[in-house]
């Protein structure tokens, strides 16, 4: 009974292994799956501790294996078995083999700190971008460029990313699994980080600080593209739409929202900063960071912000529908 | 003077709420750790349920982390403390040979802060929405009533009056222990528990006002619209994360250090050999204290602090897994050349030992800051801490009341239940927490009310939830075990396990004054050395005489009530009943300042009856 159980203890921490070492979770959101120097680097430190520890994990295991067989108590044993003070050499030995083991540890530890803390904003071929948390969407802006997005991020392939992160009003935490480890976004202070992206691609991103009532809903997108498609993306961003509005329903629509989302939305520029920038919201992939891009989803979020986002900064409009399909018509069709 | 009262009775509901006698205090510990255990477990049960599917719609947005919150809070400040706590008043004076605490008044006092404490922040869920910014509580969100509602203010009075409770019973431990022992109970002849209990006493003593300094900021911001906290006032959110965790570091290891002490006496008692390496394992302690408060930087990586600090604190840090797996190995060799029985006790203390090293080993992981940029937040992080957490200071609690019940109740649990629990839990452990190591790498942050689809989590949280099931039905073996075995179990005789420290050497439940003649302690595990020696009973140290006893009193009851109504009035900015409530503590105070009461005594002749009547 005893014996068996230890065995199957074993199981779990097998599997560990091969996950790991098959890099398991969904790509582009799991840090087992890195899409970037600097997830790669922290896997490979998370390796490292996690054979080390497995090791340390198997020696007790068999001592302890050993130790629950062959020194249980058998029917009519009598007798006081010896009474071992200690012994200084065993004692001795499990001290410095640690002590040993976490220096193999610290040493790539603190180079790797180091090297993640680094600033490449002075660096010419370096992208910087101002990351500001919200309750509960995100803020990106290029300062570079001139160009300010909500929920989605561009960057191009290949290149350092160099954010500065902070926060409007509690505290959040910027993290992209599979691109890097997190730091938190402080109202009140700026945080350095810098990621990079090795191949295109669309990756999940997420706060991963408690931050009110819908903390698990402020998701974003980091989309990754190579770099010359970036800078048809930077252009066409800086280019103000040259089609307009035509159709009587989106007119309607665009209307309406300059007398009553304008305050907190801003489009090309012109409106409030107290919610997303919706300037190029039809390019979008997703509709307030976490539903799918569709006429129907954009309703549903019109009809019942407080619904989808529980405690979200956005008020419920009471729209009527003649409101809300003049909304989705405009809204869709505002693209780059 | 002394007042010529007769002994009073040891039943009846104003016996209870009057007693100072520190084995009454200690069950009623117990009893309130039992009863928030429960809560705070159905809170748990509530979020897995929430969690077993994605998308799932049952506690969403504020209410998630509304028993997000108080699960957290209460089993850090509600379950595991005042468990300790009970332990230490049952266990502590019965084996240094003392027939008291130190300040037993103070010792009342500071378990009705406790607990009245604690029914302050439960009945936030009635009053508008309990607090909702985590245990850890992260200015502005929690700071700022911008943020949130009234369930914080709770929090922060509540924890501030059980708080003070927590200070006082640990400063009354550190004198019982310096000053109480019996004669030839020398430091290095302490058992181990009483040793934990010593360290975390010291720790308390050190690690809580940080806490008290916090929570009266944040109070402050709360109240009275100051900005300590508060960014756009001038104010630091980091501040509060400093004080937060100067404070929260040393306190897991004031949960997890004293069921280091109870299987310190668990598996040499069942293994029948003394502890391997006393004086390794004493030092261990001492140090894991130590280095408890150079850490607290660990729980902050992500803040930004820079390069420098991050290494330094990491490293440290990591330090600790020396002593600990120092204590690892004194076990493993304790148990060594022993003769194992596998009560109910000792399996809690066995599973506990691959349970917590794994705890032990993510713990390292953790502490490599780099890598703690992907753990920080995520469920990696809440499976860590349950390791530690469940896998050691709730295994240990397990184990120590499967020990101690005989001696603190006079009955025996069920064995066979008690196996039904402890695999059912050890089991249902194991599948709830394992699986959330990997799912925090694949993605998932913590105090998330529910993950999208199709994102690669859906299999690990049904798992998770699967292991709660089992967690559920082994609490309930436990609590019927309890229940009926009060009721049917056993009687217990003194010395039910063959045990090695004093407390077994009296009668179970222990008479009210603990020993008729203080013992004369003749060295490590001093009861062990009596039998070797072919004694019945310890030596006495003094002749049979007359045992001064102090006076119950209902005047703590009543202080930490006033503080309870007074914790109202703060709340609803109402200060006439803040002010009241003051005064009726301050009050008690004064009678008990001027108030000439020196106790009682009881005579020889009365204890001799009260003794044999107990013993088996
Ligand atoms: C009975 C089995 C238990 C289950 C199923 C359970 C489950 C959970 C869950 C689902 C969370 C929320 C995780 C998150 O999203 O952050 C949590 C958090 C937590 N649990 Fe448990 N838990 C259990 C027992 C315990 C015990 C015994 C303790 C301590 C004595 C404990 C201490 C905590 C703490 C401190 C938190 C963090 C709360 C916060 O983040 O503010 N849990 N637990
Ligand atoms: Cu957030």
């Amino acid at each position: 009974m005893i014996q068996w159980q230890h065995v199957k203890r074993l199981i779990p921490l097998i599997g560990v292994m091969m996950l790991t070492l098959t890099g398991c979770g969904k790509p582009y959101l799991s840090a087992l799956d890195p899409k970037g120097p600097v997830a790669e680097m922290q896997l490979s430190l998370i390796k490292l501790s996690l054979y080390i520890m497995i090791g340390v994990v198997l020696v007790v295991a068999i001592i302890f294996t050993y130790v629950l067989i062959r020194y249980r108590k058998r029917p009519n044993q009598d007798g006081i078995p010896e009474q071992v003070e200690g012994s200084a050499k065993l004692e001795i030995l499990w001290t410095v083999i640690p002590i040993i083991l976490l220096i193999i540890l610290a040493v790539p530890m603190v180079s790797q700190t180091f090297t993640l803390a680094k600033d490449y904003s002075g660096e010419s071929d370096t992208v910087r971008v101002k990351v500001i948390a919200h309750q509960f969407w995100w803020e990106f802006e290029y300062p570079d460029l001139g160009i300010k997005t909500a929920q989605e991020l561009y960057i191009p392939t290949g290149k350092k990313i160099q954010f500065e992160i902070t926060s409007a009003d509690v505290i959040h935490a910027f993290w992209v699994p599979a691109l890097g480890g997190k730091i938190d976004a402080n109202p009140g202070m700026v945080n350095k980080m810098w990621l990079e992206a090795d191949e295109p691609g669309v990756y999940q991103g997420r706060c991963a600080e408690l931050c009110g009532a819908s903390h698990a809903l402020m998701d974003f997108s980091v989309i990754a593209v190579s770099s010359g498609e970036f800078e048809d993306w930077v252009k066409e961003m800086k280019t103000p739409p040259t089609e307009t509005v035509d159709a009587d329903l989106a007119k309607q629509g665009e209307e309406f929202f300059n007398q009553s989302c304008i305050t907190c939305h801003a489009v090309n520029g012109t409106g409030g900063n107290f919610g997303p920038d919706l300037s190029t919201f039809g390019d979008r992939q997703k509709i307030a960071g976490i539903l799918e891009f569709n006429e129907e989803n954009l309703e549903r979020w019109l009809k019942d912000p407080q619904g989808v986002k529980p405690g979200n900064k956005m008020p419920n409009l009471n729209l009527n529908d003649e409101q809300i399909s003049g909304l989705v018509e405009y809204l869709v069709n505002l693209k780059r | 003077m002394s007042h010529s009262l007769s002994i009073n009775k040891r039943t009846g509901i104003w016996d209870w709420l009057t007693t100072v006698d520190h084995k009454k205090i200690g069950i009623m510990y117990l009893a309130a750790a039992g009863l928030f255990f429960v809560i705070g477990g159905i809170e748990a049960f509530l979020m897995r349920l929430q969690l077993m599917y994605p998308n799932n719609d049952l506690f969403v947005g504020s209410t998630f982390n509304q028993l997000m919150t108080m699960h957290g809070t209460t089993m850090i400040f509600f379950v595991a403390m005042p468990a300790i706590f009970g332990f230490m008043n049952a266990v502590v004076p019965l084996q240094i040979g003392a027939r008291d605490v130190a300040f037993p008044f103070l010792n009342s006092l500071g378990f009705w802060l406790f607990f009245l404490g604690g029914i302050l922040l439960n009945v936030s869920w009635f009053a508008g929405g309990a607090p909702e910014g985590g245990w850890t509580a992260y200015a502005p969100l929690s700071s700022s009533s911008l943020y949130t509602g009234t369930g914080l203010d709770y929090y922060v009075l509540g924890l501030q009056i059980s708080g003070a409770g927590s200070l006082m019973g640990g400063i009354n431990f550190l004198v019982t222990i310096i000053n109480m022992r019996a004669p030839g109970m020398t430091f290095m002849r302490m058992p181990l528990f009483t040793w934990t209990s010593f360290v975390i006493s010291a720790l308390i003593l050190f690690a809580f006002p940080p806490l008290t300094v916090g929570l009266f900021l944040m109070f402050f911001d709360r109240l009275f619209d100051a900005n300590f906290f508060d960014p756009t006032g001038g104010g630091n959110v980091v501040i509060w994360e400093h004080l937060f965790w100067i404070f929260g570091h040393p306190e897991v290891y004031i949960l997890v250090l004293p069921a280091f002490g109870i299987f310190s006496e668990v598996i040499p008692t069942f293994s029948k050999k003394r502890l391997f390496g006393y004086h390794s394992m004493v030092f261990a302690t001492v140090l894991i204290g130590f280095l408890g408060f150079m850490v607290w930087v660990h729980h902050m990586f992500t803040v930004g602090l820079g390069p420098l600090a991050n290494s330094i604190f990491a490293v440290a840090t990591m330090a600790i897994a020396v002593p600990t797996g120092i204590k690892i190995f004194n076990w493993l060799f304790t148990l060594w050349g022993g003769q194992i029985r596998f009560t109910t006790a000792n399996i809690f203390a066995l599973g506990f030992i691959p349970s917590f090293v794994m705890g032990g080993v993510t713990g390292v992981m953790l502490a490599m800051a780099p890598a703690d940029f992907q753990f920080q937040d995520s469920y990696f992080v809440v499976a860590h801490f349950h390791y530690v957490i469940l896998g050691g200071t709730v295994f240990g609690l397990f184990a120590g009341l499967y020990y101690w019940w005989p001696k603190i109740f006079g009955r025996m649990l069920n064995e066979t239940l008690g196996k039904w629990h402890f695999w059912l839990f050890f089991i249902g452990f194991h599948i709830t927490f394992f699986p959330q190591h990997l799912l925090g790498v694949w993605g998932m942050p913590r105090r998330v009310f529910t993950y999208l689809p199709n994102q690669g989590l859906d299999t690990g949280n049904f798992i998770s939830t699967v292991g709660a099931f089992f967690m559920g039905a082994a609490v309930i073996v436990f609590l019927f075990n309890v229940i009926w075995t009060t009721k049917r179990g056993e009687r217990a005789v003194n010395d039910p396990w063959d045990g090695r420290s004093l407390e077994w050497s009296i009668s179970s439940p222990a008479p009210e004054y603990n020993f008729a003649q203080i013992p004369q302690i003749r060295g490590l595990d001093a009861y062990w050395v009596e039998k070797m020696a072919g004694n019945k009973e310890m030596k006495p140290s003094e002749p049979l005489g007359e045992i001064h006893m102090p006076s119950p009193s209902i005047l703590p009851l009543i202080m930490s009530l006033g503080l309870f109504i007074s914790s109202f009035g703060f709340i609803y900015h109402n200060y006439y009943i803040a002010g009241a409530g003051l005064l009726i503590t301050f009050a008690c105070m004064f009678i008990r300042s001027i108030k000439d009461d020196h106790g009682y005594h009881i005579k020889p002749d009365e204890m001799s009856e009260r003794d044999r009547g107990i013993t088996a």
